[in-house]
C-alpha cells in the first residue's frame, strides 16, 4: 500500500493491492480504457503501455513493480481532436477493422519510432511481433506506421 | 369480411419482416437523420456502408446521419448479423425505406411550395423548386411522416446517379478507437459496477462434486458467490478481486469428468453414424458411356476443429431490477439471444432488453451469447447492481463454440478430351450452427450446468442453398455427371457452431485442390482447366483478372522452393466471386510471401470497406491454413493460451494485392466471407507447384510438410 505511480504525467495513488496487474489499475481506477484486456499473459499486446521508453504489456506486471515509474498510455499520446502522428496515420490508412488491437499496436510502434525514427519494414514487423491482430488488418497497419514514421521524421 | 387478397406485398430485404418506415428512419427537426439498423458492427465496417446507402437515397450529407445501435426494445429484428447478408438484408431495407422517405418529403414540399414534384430537386436536405422557393426536410418533417407501412414502390436511384454509394467515406469509429475512447462493451462504466467471473469445469459436461464456498465469501471485495448445480460464479467489487476469487473456486472445486472426446484426427467422423443426404445429382448417360477409358482419381481432404479466437475474450454487462433484466452484449443476434435468455431466466420476453455493444472482431458464434447469460445469472444474485462479466483467455479458448472438423472424399473421371466427365464428392462434418434462439432447446453454455439444467439444443446446419457443412460443396464448375453427398454427424462431442464461411473453407479447399490434381492428370494448365469447366462470365472474369495481376504463365513449374497456385469459388454459389493466387516459399515451414485476389461483389457499396474485408479475410485464411487447429485430448480441450493456438503474426503476414471488379449495375452482396476456401486451396496448390508435395490435411504445419517431403 502507499504506492504512487505516474500515469500520463499525473501522479496516481494506488488503492489496489500490490500484486494487482497494472492493467486493472489503468482501466478501472485511472479510466484508461484504451489499455485493453486480451489475454492476461503478455501474449497479445492489447494492453501495451510505455514505461521508461520501453513497451510493456500491463496485464503481466504487478502494480507494485512500477511504483514511482512513469507510465504512458494511448490516452497520453494524443486525443481524437489532437492525435499523435501514429493515430492520425491509422485514420488516414483506415488501418482498422474492429480496432481492438490498434491502441496496443500504436504504443508498440511509438516506442519503436521514438528509439529508431528510421525503422524499416523488418524493424516494424519485429517491434509488432508481440501484438496480435485477428481481423487481418496487418498490411494497413504496417502502412500506417510507415506513414507516421515519415511524418515524425519531418 | 373482406375477400380481397390479404397476402402482404413482398418487400425488399429486412423490410419484409419490419414493415414500418419509422422503425428504420427518423427525419429530425434539428437537421439530423437517425437510422436504426438491426444489424450490428462486428468489426466489418457495415455501419459505414449502410450510412452511405441512406445518405445517397435521401440526398443528405453523411454528417447528418446518426446510427442508433441496435437494441431489442426499439430496433428492427433482423435476426443475426452473419453469413455476409447485411448488405442484402439491411442495406436493401434502408435503400427502399430512404427512397420512400425522400418521396414523402418531396410530396409535402410540393404542397408547401405549390408546385409539382417534377419541379423539385434536393441537395443535403434542402428541397428547391425550379421556379424559386425552397424548404428543408427539417422544416416539414414531423413524427407522423414515417408512421406508415413501407410500400417499396418508390424506385431507388439508378446506379448511374450514385454519388456516395461506391465511395469510401472514412469510417466514423476509427478516430475514437485509435484514441482509446471507450468503444467496446468491455469499456462500460456505471455507478456501482461489480465484476463477475465464472469458475468453469475442467472438461465439457463435468459435474461438480464439492467446493469450498465460505473461504471465497470471506475474500476481500467478494460480494456474492453463486453455486447453482455445477455452475460456480463470483461477484466482487473490483475486477482483480473477482479473478482471485474465481481462481480460489477453481482450486477447491472437485469435479467428476465424463467427457469422451474424439481422437485428434478429423477422420474420427468417418466412423460415426451420419444423416446422409444427396444434395446434387446430375446424370448424362451419353457422357458416362464414353468415359470409361479415362483416368480416374480419388483423394481425401480434412480439416481440424477451428476456433474464432477473437482478440478480446467475450464480455457482457447486466443489471437485474425487480425481475427485469437489461443486458449489454456483443451477440450477433440480440433478439435470438433475448428469446433464449428470457425463458432460461424464467421471465417474460419483454422483461429482458438487450443492447448491442461492440467487442473485438467476431467471425461467427463465439462466447458472446454465453457470457451475456452469465452476466444475467450473476446480476440476479446482486439485484440493482450492474455486473460486468469478462471471460478470461483460457475460458474463451476452452468454451467458445468452434467450427467442426471435416473430412471430404472426392473422385472424378476424365474424358478422353481431358475434361471432367464425372465427379463425386462426399462431406463428413458435425453441424455448423448452434446459435441461440432456434426454439429447439437451449444453446446457452451455462444453462446446461444449472441445478435444473436446460436441454441442450441440437447442432445442425442452415438449409441449402446456403447450407452449413455442405456450404459450397456443390461445385460451380459444370460437369456432365456428378453426385454430391452430405454426411451430417449429430451430437458433436466438442461444441460446434458457425465460423466465417462455415463448411465452405474445407469444401472449396477440397474442390480446388482436386481440380489441380485433375489438371495435372489431364496435363492442362490449372487456370485453363478451370476455365474449360466454367461458363459463368463473372467467374471467368475474376480468374482471368487474378492471372493477369500475378503474371501467371501457363504450365510454369516452381523451382523446388517457390511456387504459385490458384483457388477460386463463388461464395454459397450465389454471392461473392473470389479468385486467389498464392505464392509460397518452402523453408523450415511453409511461408506465404504474397497473394493476389480478384473479386466481384456486384455493386460495391463502400469500396474501401469491401477491400478491407477481402484483405482481412485473406490474411486470416492464411493463418487458418498454416497454423490453426483446436487442441484437445480424450477428456479435455487443452488449449488455454495463444501459445497453444498460435495465429499468424506480423513477422509472417503476406503482402496482399486485391482488385475489385465493380459491377454497379448488379445487386450488392457481402464481402466478409468467400476468401477462406480459395486461399487454403491456392496455398496447397502452390506447394505442389513449388515442390511436388500435395498436402490434403489442414493446417499445413511444419511436421506435415516434413512428412510429405520425406
Amino acid at each position: 500500500m502507499g504506492i504512487t505511480i505516474t500515469i500520463n504525467g499525473h501522479a496516481h495513488a494506488v488503492t489496489a493491492s500490490d500484486e494487482t496487474p497494472l492493467l486493472y489499475v489503468l482501466r478501472n481506477d485511472a479510466g484508461c480504457k484504451g489499455v485493453r484486456y486480451g489475454c492476461g499473459a503478455g501474449q497479445c499486446g492489447t494492453c501495451m503501455v510505455i514505461i521508461d521508453g520501453k513497451p510493456v504489456q500491463s496485464c503481466d506486471v504487478p502494480v507494485s513493480a512500477v511504483a514511482d515509474k512513469s507510465i504512458t498510455t494511448i490516452e497520453g499520446i494524443g486525443t481524437e481532436a489532437h492525435p499523435h502522428p501514429l493515430q492520425r496515420a491509422f485514420v488516414e490508412e483506415q488501418a482498422a477493422q474492429c480496432g481492438y488491437c490498434a491502441t496496443g499496436i500504436i504504443m508498440s510502434a511509438k516506442a519503436l519510432l521514438d528509439a529508431n525514427p528510421n525503422a524499416d519494414d523488418a524493424d516494424i514487423r519485429d517491434a509488432l511481433s508481440k501484438n496480435l491482430c485477428r481481423c487481418g488488418t496487418h498490411q494497413r497497419i504496417l502502412r500506417a506506421v510507415k506513414r507516421a514514421a515519415a511524418e515524425m521524421r519531418k | 369480411m373482406t375477400t380481397a387478397n390479404t397476402t402482404p406485398r413482398k418487400l425488399p430485404g429486412s423490410l419484409q419482416t419490419n414493415r414500418s418506415l419509422a422503425t428504420w428512419l427518423s427525419i429530425n427537426r434539428d437537421g439530423t437523420v437517425d437510422m436504426r439498423p438491426g444489424k450490428i458492427e462486428i468489426g466489418q465496417g457495415i455501419l459505414s456502408a449502410l450510412t452511405q446507402i441512406v445518405a445517397e437515397e435521401l440526398d443528405v450529407n453523411l454528417e447528418r446521419i446518426r446510427v442508433v445501435t441496435a437494441d431489442t426494445a426499439h430496433s428492427p429484428n433482423e435476426g443475426t448479423t452473419s453469413g455476409s447478408r447485411s448488405i442484402e438484408e439491411s442495406g436493401m431495407a434502408f435503400r427502399y425505406a430512404a427512397a420512400e422517405a425522400r418521396e414523402l418529403l418531396l410530396a409535402r414540399a410540393g404542397v408547401k411550395l405549390g408546385v409539382s414534384l417534377e419541379q423539385l430537386s434536393v441537395s443535403d436536405g434542402t428541397i428547391t423548386s425550379r421556379g424559386g422557393g425552397s424548404v428543408t426536410y427539417w422544416d416539414i418533417t414531423d413524427a407522423s411522416l414515417l408512421q406508415r407501412e413501407a410500400t417499396a414502390e418508390t424506385a431507388p436511384k439508378s446506379h448511374t446517379q450514385h454519388k456516395i454509394v461506391g465511395g469510401s467515406a472514412p469510417r466514423a469509429d476509427i478516430p475514437r478507437k485509435v484514441s482509446g475512447v471507450p468503444s467496446y462493451v468491455q469499456d462500460m462504466e456505471m455507478p456501482g459496477l461489480l465484476h463477475g467471473r465464472v469458475s468453469r469445469p475442467p472438461s465439457p459436461g463435468a459435474q461438480l462434486v464439492s467446493v469450498e464456498l465460505d473461504e471465497v465469501r470471506a475474500m476481500p471485495g467478494v460480494v456474492a458467490v453463486l453455486r447453482d448445480g455445477s455452475y460456480l460464479g463470483v461477484v466482487a467489487e473490483r475486477e482483480e478481486q473477482a479473478i482471485r476469487a474465481q481462481r480460489r473456486l477453481a482450486r477447491s472445486a472437485k469435479w467428476r469428468e465424463v467427457a469422451k472426446l474424439p481422437e485428434f484426427d478429423p477422420r474420427f467422423l468417418l466412423k460415426l453414424p451420419a444423416k446422409t443426404e444427396v444434395i446434387s445429382e446430375k446424370n448424362d448417360a451419353k457422357v458416362a458411356a464414353i468415359v470409361t477409358k479415362g483416368a480416374t482419381l480419388e483423394a481425401e481432404y480434412s480439416r481440424h476443429f477451428l476456433a474464432h479466437a477473437a482478440l478480446a475474450p467475450s464480455c457482457a454487462v447486466a443489471i437485474c431490477n425487480a425481475g427485469k433484466y437489461t443486458v449489454w452484449s456483443h451477440s450477433q443476434g440480440i433478439y435470438l439471444l433475448r428469446d433464449e435468455m428470457a425463458p432460461a431466466l424464467g421471465v417474460a420476453l419483454e422483461d429482458v432488453v438487450i443492447h448491442h455493444m461492440e467487442s473485438a472482431g467476431c467471425y461467427g458464434h463465439n462466447g458472446a451469447d454465453d457470457v451475456a447469460f452469465d452476466a444475467a445469472l450473476l446480476a440476479r444474485a446482486v439485484p440493482g447492481r450492474p455486473v460486468r462479466v469478462q471471460w478470461m483467455r483460457d475460458e474463451e479458448f476452452m468454451w467458445e463454440p468452434v467450427s467442426s472438423a471435416m473430412v471430404v472424399k472426392t473422385g472424378a473421371t476424365l474424358g478422353k478430351d481431358g475434361n471432367i466427365a464425372s465427379w463425386h464428392f462426399d462431406v463428413w462434418s458435425h453441424g455448423h450452427t448452434s446459435r441461440p434462439g432456434r426454439g429447439t432447446g437451449s444453446n446457452l453454455l451455462s444453462s446446461w450446468y444449472l441445478e435444473k439444467p436446460l436441454q441442450r439444443a441440437p447442432t445442425g446446419n442452415p438449409p441449402m442453398p446456403g447450407g452449413g457443412s455442405h456450404r459450397n460443396a456443390i461445385p460451380l464448375y459444370e460437369f456432365p455427371n456428378q453426385c454430391v453427398t452430405n454426411h451430417l454427424i449429430p451430437d458433436p462431442p466438442i461444441r460446434t457452431s458457425s465460423l466465417r464461411g462455415l463448411g465452405s473453407q474445407t469444401n472449396v479447399f477440397a474442390i480446388e485442390s482436386f481440380m489441380d490434381e485433375l489438371a495435372l492428370a489431364a496435363n492442362i494448365d490449372p487456370i485453363e482447366f478451370r476455365l474449360r469447366h466454367l461458363k459463368d462470365a463473372r467467374a471467368r472474369a475474376v480468374i482471368e483478372k487474378v492471372a493477369a495481376m500475378a503474371g501467371w504463365k501457363a504450365n510454369q513449374k516452381g523451382d523446388g522452393v517457390r511456387g504459385r497456385g490458384i483457388g477460386f469459388a463463388r461464395y454459397k454459389n450465389a454471392a461473392a466471386y473470389v479468385a486467389i493466387i498464392a505464392e509460397v516459399e518452402l523453408a523450415e515451414d511453409v511461408r506465404v510471401p504474397k497473394l493476389w485476389c480478384a473479386f466481384d461483389v456486384g455493386q460495391a457499396i463502400h469500396t474501401d470497406g469491401v477491400i478491407n474485408q477481402m484483405e482481412g479475410g485473406i490474411i486470416q485464411a492464411v493463418s487458418f491454413t498454416l497454423k490453426e487447429a483446436v487442441k484437445y485430448d480424450r477428456e479435455r480441450i487443452t488449449q488455454q493460451s495463444w501459445d497453444d493456438y498460435p495465429i499468424l503474426s506480423f513477422t509472417e503476414v503476406p503482402e496482399v494485392e486485391v482488385a475489385l471488379i465493380n459491377r454497379p449495375e448488379l445487386p450488392p452482396v457481402g464481402a466478409g466471407e468467400g476468401t477462406q476456401g480459395p486461399v487454403s486451396a491456392a496455398i496447397g496448390n502452390a506447394l505442389f507447384n513449388a515442390a511436388n508435395v500435395r498436402l490434403r490435411d489442414l493446417p499445413f504445419t511444419r511436421d506435415r510438410l516434413i512428412a510429405a517431403m520425406a
